[in-house]
């Protein structure tokens, strides 16, 4: 039951995708420069941690910054 | 709203805002360049997922790249280097390669958007069928919440994504509204469903996430 408890459960610091779209590219430089983007946007991760299509906008973005 | 500091440039950044703003068409065309590259890659990586390959991947890879280009044309002056140039530039790119993708998805849809189907709800959250006995009632109580606690619209987000396993992007274009609207509305429903299951005893109120 722990997926499904864990998808019921909502974290009031979530701070929407609106939010986390707009501030994306600067999350994702601050976790590639080794930062720890969660402290000083702790609803972004929240969202990243509840949000599919966000986390999978995240990966991308990441990994598009890999290539070469 | 968290505003975030702008930074001076790197050097890279720098040089491609300069290009850019001069208006050299050879920017735009390399920025094209790079841009098609990413949306080729993106594509690819959520291929498994979408099943798109091939010259439909191809296309939607163009569509992609040209529409962040407009995008990016249109909001270069609103770079304020929070980021580098790539970083900020791409976003726009992975951005479009959803929205093309909740597009895409109802031109052979995986499901209706209003069908409801409960079967599949037990192992989309990894429920053993073997143990059905320990999960039986929570997920009866959990359809009796989804009926009589959410509203419509609530009701009809969740059967779309959780039930019937709609990317929230082509629900939102579906409904004609925004991811985060989609996001807002199932979240007050997952709250709700939540404080009506530890209501009835079947869920442990001071479960962390």
């Amino acid at each position: 039951m722990l997926q499904l408890e864990r998808f019921l459960t909502t974290d009031p610091r979530d701070a929407g995708c609106a939010e986390t779209m707009r501030l994306l590219h600067v999350y994702v430089d601050a976790l590639l420069a080794g930062e720890d983007p969660e402290l000083r946007h702790p609803g972004i991760a929240a969202h990243l941690r509840d949000c599919p299509p966000c986390a999978t906008e995240l990966d991308g973005l990441v990994a598009a910054l890999g290539l070469r | 709203m968290l505003e975030v500091a702008p930074r001076a440039l790197d050097p890279d950044s720098a040089e491609w805002v300069r290009s850019l703003a001069a208006g050299g068409e050879a920017a735009y065309e390399r920025l094209h360049a790079v841009l098609l590259r990413v949306a080729h890659a993106e594509l690819r990586r959520r291929g498994p997922a979408t099943g798109i390959a091939g010259p439909e991947l191809d296309d939607l890879a163009h569509q992609a790249a040209a529409d962040a280009l407009v995008a990016i044309r249109r909001k270069l002056c609103e770079f304020r280097g929070e980021s580098r140039f790539t970083t900020w530039a791409y976003k726009f790119v992975i951005f479009e390669v959803t929205r093309k993708l909740g597009r895409h998805f109802w031109r052979a849809p995986r499901a209706a958007l209003d069908a409801e189907d409960w079967s599949a709800l037990p192992d989309r959250f990894g429920l053993d069928p073997a143990r059905e006995s320990e999960w039986r009632d929570l997920i009866a109580a959990l359809r009796r919440a989804v009926d009589e606690v959410l509203t419509e619209r609530q009701r009809r987000a969740f059967v779309a994504i959780v039930l019937n396993d709609i990317p929230a992007d082509a629900l939102t274009h579906e409904l004609c509204t925004t991811r985060n609207a989609i996001y807002k509305t199932l979240y007050d429903a997952r709250r709700k469903l939540r404080a009506e299951l530890v209501t009835a005893g079947l869920l442990d109120p001071d479960a962390a996430a």
